[in-house]
């Protein structure tokens, strides 16, 4: 199933790798130590305690305008 | 919540529908199976069917790691619990998955074993170093997204020399799975049900990126969309599934861009060919032996295999007589199908592995959409009223 | 004429703990009931000191309900073992209707369970009981060796007096009633597991752990045709309408964008794979009445601190399977079915 969801970084603690997420308005300790470069305010993908990924705010803006343009256009080969 | 709300949202979902119904060949069928029990989920928790026409069928495959893990693997966890008297972490989803002889974790926790639920691979190093006495084994299962974080462990634990910790390793890899699928006879025999497209995992390609997906599509001519589990994600990609089917293409589109890349996580993938090789065979519960389809601790961290420190034998447990697990896997039969499903077998008492999470096909349809009301004009699966 | 002193050193709720003689019926026993139970609980029939209450009731029907506590963790956000085993009976007895009048406690005691926790659950008894205007009138206390409790249990025992005319039942839904809640779901349930071990996340939420007999008053003088009653505890919504569903041999359909859920709990249950309509509530109860009640209903419980939140999520039907259904949010309907077992968290 791999339940992971979208969190934003609210402080990092540099020795540790750690950082406190927030999702909604419930905070959780994750590690980060899967992802490079995560600075504060970036939203990242979290799985089982880790970030998995940094989530881009511009590909997910265009995500939604593909869905209000009721899927005109589409993603097109990678 | 932000990147969540926004891919639930019931206007879009109605602009989705009306373009999808223009979209799809009336005179057609599209057969569309999503790997991953995400994607199942995430279609009978908010009803997507019910917003699709009646020619598509979500077909519910075999990707859900606690449906697939074998019940022999149950039975050693079991082992290491009363024999060698262990600390076992698990994650959840795992304490009532059925093992040999009605037994399951909750049921040994019962009698007096240890058995601790954790949410993440560092709890289960915490409770190592918080039970120096006590040998603390982590039960590792899940697909390509959840390995990483126990590759991060097992380092950890070699770094900090923890002589009290190791890992049970049940990792598998999706792309050996849906290759077994589509390599089985009765998939490809063409008077059985046959799969148009799929819909690629989403947190799976977080980390693998979209590129292992391409061989197959090219080798079996299926088109692949990587599709977010949100369920705006779902029908779009079944959208962009349609138009490629409509289009004669099978390439492999992603739709889940605000994640997933080509190339996936580098720095993830790094870690676990660091600390993890492939398995030559695994035994995956419904779809039997998969080459190459699981992964294994490497010798150089050898003292943080508890298959080795344990000596764990193999041990083969045989699904139930009768169970349509296997041919439900791989998307020939449905769960209505099953003379199990909904008498002997069910969310309480579950027989095969389909039935065994919620993430399960039988256990979605039990749950969710077993029963449809008669008078609707859509389409409903599995219908008995 | 001076008595002496039946107690010479008084009971140590700084640092003492529960041990086998404050159950043994001796005098420390005796002394843990004067110095903890009465003096917190205190009233004219628990003074007496006798091993029952002896009460005179109005005419009419009685209820009665009874309602074992175990949690864990013992206190918790918003709440804790001793509120909860006030509330939880409170309410039980209030789902007939009913004004409740008294409330009897069983203690059973784990050895080394400390005297200070004790007390502090004790107190929060008191306060609880006399928030909700009802006495605590007799009691019992019993002392298991360490290892065969959980630090604390508490069975409380309740007794109320129903109205005239009211007949409130779980088998009197009918097909064409309103289904009304009295605010959001799940907010117990989430505030407990936040404090658990190894699942600890952050959050505000706290447990909506309250005695719901003033807004039942308040419902059943409006509208004294309401059907059923009944505060979702375990298993939360959906277990609780799938037991009202199945008593009255009907189905019910609920519209979820109508389900008031705060969005702190919608967030921990992304976190962890749950379902709120399956999390515990202590402080909200569901209401089935006829449709052109439905109206008047609900303005009353809104116009009550404990309903602020409430809402009509959704109607009886017709079913021969008795199924809960929901249109989803997102314009889809699933089934909303029973609970196979414990809700765990869900997340590989």
């Amino acid at each position: 199933m791999c339940l992971a969801l979208p969190a934003k970084i609210l402080s990092i603690d540099k020795i540790t790798d750690m950082a406190i997420v927030a999702v909604g308005d419930v905070k959780k300790e994750i590690s980060l130590a899967l992802v490079e470069d995560a600075s504060v305010n970036d939203f990242v993908l979290i799985h089982v305690g880790y970030a998995l990924n940094k989530i881009s705010q511009q590909e997910a803006e265009r995500t939604l305008q593909i869905f209000a343009e009721a899927g005109l256009g589409g993603g097109g080969p990678v | 919540m932000k990147y969540i709300d926004e891919f639930r949202q019931r206007a879009l979902a109605q602009k989705l529908a009306a373009s999808i119904q223009e979209e799809a060949d009336s005179n057609r069928q599209y057969n569309l199976m999503e790997f991953c029990g995400g994607h199942t989920h995430a279609i009978f928790r908010y009803g997507v069917q019910d917003l699709m026409p009646s020619n598509i069928t979500f077909v519910h495959g075999p990707g859900c790691p606690v449906c697939v893990l074998p019940i022999g693997r149950i039975d050693n966890a079991i082992q290491l619990l009363e024999q060698h008297n262990v600390i076992l972490c698990t994650y959840g989803d795992m304490l009532r998955v059925p093992a040999s002889g009605r037994k399951s974790l909750l049921k040994a926790k019962a009698n007096g074993a240890d058995v601790r639920m954790v949410y993440s691979t560092q709890d289960a190093l915490k409770i190592a170093h918080n039970n120096p006495d006590r040998q603390v084994v982590f039960f590792a299962i899940g697909f390509e997204t959840t390995t990483p974080p126990t590759a991060v462990a097992i380092k950890q634990a070699h770094m900090q020399g923890l002589k009290n910790f190791s890992v049970f390793c049940n990792h598998v890899l999706t792309p050996a799975a849906i290759q077994s699928i589509l390599d089985s006879p009765e998939v490809r025999d063409i008077k059985s049900v046959s799969i148009d497209g799929f819909f690629g995992p989403s947190h799976v390609s977080t980390i693998i990126g979209s590129r292992p997906y391409e061989f197959f599509a090219k080798t079996f001519q299926r088109p692949v969309v990587i599709a977010g589990f949100e369920p705006l994600d779902v029908m779009q990609s079944a959208l962009m599934l349609i138009r490629q089917l409509n289009e004669g293409r099978y390439e492999v589109e992603n739709e889940y861009t605000r994640v997933v890349t080509r190339e996936g996580n580098l720095k993830a993938q790094l870690l676990v060919a660091e600390v993890f090789e492939v398995r030559r065979l695994f035994e995956w519960r419904g779809l039997g032996m998969v080459p190459n389809s699981a992964l294994q601790i490497k010798p150089h961290f050898a003292d943080f295999d508890a298959e080795r420190r344990f000596k764990l034998p193999a041990i083969q447990a045989s699904d139930i007589k009768g169970c349509e697990c296997p041919s439900i896997l791989r998307g020939v039969k449905k769960p209505t199908d099953c003379k199990l499903f909904g008498t002997v077998c069910t969310p309480e008492n579950p027989m095969g592995s389909c039935m065994v999470s919620s993430e399960g096909s039988c256990a979605a349809y039990w749950s969710y959409g077993r029963f449809r009301q008669p008078d609707d004009k859509t389409k409903r699966e599995g219908v008995a009223v | 004429m001076t008595t002496r002193k039946r107690f010479p050193l008084p009971l140590n709720t700084q640092d003492g703990v529960v041990d086998m003689a404050h159950g043994s019926g001796g005098r420390a026993m005796a002394q843990l009931i004067e110095q903890l139970f009465i003096k917190h609980l205190d009233n004219a029939l628990l003074r007496q000191g006798n091993d029952q209450a002896c009460f005179n009731v109005p005419a009419g029907r009685m209820v009665m309900s009874t309602d074992g506590h175990v949690i864990s963790p013992l206190f918790f956000p918003g709440g804790d073992i001793g509120s909860l085993a006030v509330h939880g009976t409170v309410n039980d007895v209030a789902m007939s209707g009913a004004k409740p009048l008294y409330l009897a406690a069983g203690f059973i005691l784990e050895e080394g369970f400390p005297l200070a926790d004790l007390e502090r659950v004790v107190i929060s008894m008191a306060a609880a009981a006399k928030a909700a205007g009802v006495a605590v009138v007799t009691g019992d206390t019993k002392v298991v060796e360490r290892g065969k409790g959980d630090g604390i249990f508490i069975t409380t025992t309740g007794v109320g007096m129903v109205p005239d005319g009211v007949n409130i039942s779980g088998d009197c839904a009918q097909p064409g009633d309103a289904v009304l809640v009295s605010g959001t779901l799940g907010d117990h349930g989430v505030a407990v597991m936040s404090s658990r071990e190894n699942l600890e996340f952050d959050t505000q939420i706290e447990s909506d752990s309250a005695a719901l007999h003033t807004l039942v008053a308040d419902m059943v003088k409006a509208v004294p045709t309401i059907h059923c009653l009944r505060d979702p505890t375990r298993g939360g919504l959906a277990t609780t309408l799938n037991e009202l569903a199945t008593q009255s041999q009907v189905g019910i359909r609920l519209e979820e964008r109508a389900i008031p859920i705060q969005p702190a709990v919608s967030a921990a249950c992304e976190l962890l794979g749950l379902d709120p309509l399956y999390i515990a509530n202590e402080g909200k109860l569901i209401a089935i009445c006829p449709a052109k009640e439905a109206a008047q209903l609900l303005a009353v419980m809104r116009a009550h601190p404990l309903g602020q939140q409430a809402a009509i999520i959704g109607n009886v039907v017709e079913d021969p399977h008795s199924f809960v259904q929901m249109e989803t949010a997102f314009g889809g309907s699933r089934i909303v079915d029973w609970l196979a077992s414990e809700q765990l968290p869900r997340i590989c």
